[in-house]
């Protein structure tokens, strides 16, 4: 047994607090917006230029001015506010934005991230990470356990070109949870998935945890 | 007043094209794209453009269209993913690209229209983007020197526009054309609506006409949408 990707949103959307200002990335990171539990209510920000990020529209209703960071169709709410990309980055560097959740290739246990390139292949750009995980006040990163090739992703160091440097609180995979109280404190395990115990967990992780 | 209104993208392009010149180009994705001044760039001819743009368009569409006639020598870019003709030119040697941070970029226009030649961000700090780049230390944090960025055209596309070239734009589709606007040695605006001047809330404007030289009206629009999403309407 471990997580499904929407369990693993499930499980990053209980880290949402009330009042909280968030920025979700693309892929299973938008997942996350279908779990905010009830009583939590968070502003969602979208980088391309809009706070207050609504739902996909219903069919009939899409409007070609109105698509978040991951150019998919979305709606307004009654708190929407528009604005322009320097705008937006400056809630995002500027310290604004209470949390960012966002998918990565490599994650090391000194909280390095990569998730922009790797080399030889295409490159397709950073977009807005390397600003996300500088600026953003928690950096919790959603991503599976293992690489295709089963290869861990959690890791001593991190081999692919970095989007930022010890930037990341917490990393929910589909085995575990991970996470330290500060940048620069040691990773300690918080939570096992179902039906998953720490010999495991050890044997699929490379980087160095607390248990 | 100065007559800032022109017919169509060609005329109001007129006069400001050379090979190897750098043009700002607004959008993010497909959203907010200057689409006739795009393809009347195409028509121009000119080569060897360095692009500052956020995004390369699709294969066929926005910049994607220059990429195709080989017009685009260089591009400064955050992401450049849904572009396979992009990546091909690049993989070949065919293409310069330097990425930007999002953030980076859209501060560097910023910083650029504002007369600001430098300013120091926490982005980047500890990957590529920070290789050669001044590093400095404030209140014990390390940042990275980035520079600000000016072109010879700026192409914007906003909503509404008056004959002063005060702009309004539409929800996402503002992005990147603010910034640009006051980033370029000359600025021509398409826009999807002209009205007259002192009807526009003076307190609404995006961007005053200042920033502004040339502007016209455009035609058809296609407004391509990248990532159509829905959601079912629950059925009692």
């Amino acid at each position: 047994m471990m997580w499904t990707r929407d369990s693993q949103a499930a499980r990053a959307a209980r880290e949402l607090q009330d009042g909280f200002y968030v920025n979700l990335g693309i892929g299973m990171p938008t997942l996350v917006a279908n779990f905010i539990p009830e009583g939590v209510d968070v502003t969602l920000q979208s980088e391309n230029g809009m706070l207050g990020m609504g739902p996909f529209p219903f069919a009939g209703e899409e409007d070609a001015d109105l698509i978040n960071a991951g150019k998919q169709t979305i709606t307004e709410l009654d708190r929407t506010s528009y604005f322009s990309s320097a705008d937006s980055f400056a809630m995002i560097r500027g310290g604004h934005v209470d949390l960012s959740i966002l998918g990565a290739m490599e994650v090391a246990d000194n909280g390095d991230i990569a998730n922009w390139m790797i080399p030889g292949k295409m490159v397709k750009g950073m977009g807005g990470a390397m600003d996300l995980v500088a600026g953003v006040k928690k950096i919790i990163v959603l991503m599976e356990h293992n690489a295709k090739d089963s290869s861990a992703k959690f890791k001593r160091a991190c081999t692919l070109p970095l989007t930022g440097k010890g930037v990341v609180d917490m990393v929910i995979s589909d085995l575990a949870v991970l996470a330290r109280p500060a940048k620069g404190a040691p990773f300690r395990l918080i939570e096992l998935a179902p039906g998953v115990d720490l010999d495991t967990l050890r044997m699929r992780t490379e980087g160095h945890f607390e248990a | 007043m100065a007559n800032k209104l022109y017919p169509d993208a060609a005329t109001a392009l007129d006069g400001l094209l050379f090979d190897g010149m750098t043009i700002m180009s607004g959008g993010f994705g497909l959203c907010g794209i200057p689409e006739n001044l795009i393809a009347a760039l195409r028509d121009s001819g000119v080569k060897g453009i360095t692009a500052i743009s956020n995004n390369a368009g699709v294969d066929g569409f926005g910049l994607g269209l220059l990429l195709e006639t080989r017009q685009i020598a260089k591009m400064i870019s955050s992401y450049v993913g849904e572009n396979k003709e992009f990546e091909r030119q690049y993989l070949a040697g065919e293409l310069q690209l330097e990425f930007n941070p999002q953030g980076t970029l859209a501060e560097r226009i910023r910083a650029g229209g504002a007369g600001i030649p430098g300013f120091y961000t926490k982005t980047g700090v500890g990957t590529l983007v920070a290789e050669g780049k001044e590093h400095k230390e404030f209140g014990g944090e390390t940042y990275i020197l980035e520079t600000g960025l000016v072109a010879d055209v700026s192409i914007v596309k906003a909503w509404k526009a008056d004959p002063h070239g005060n702009l309004i734009f539409r929800k996402t589709a503002r992005n990147f054309n603010p910034m640009m606007a006051t980033a370029g040695k000359v600025t021509v605006a398409e826009v999807e609506e002209l009205v007259p001047a002192g009807s526009l809330d003076p307190d609404q404007i995006h961007t005053p006409g200042i920033f502004v030289q040339r502007l016209f009206v455009g035609r058809d629009y296609e407004k391509r949408i990248e990532q159509r999403t829905v959601r079912q309407r629950e059925t009692a």
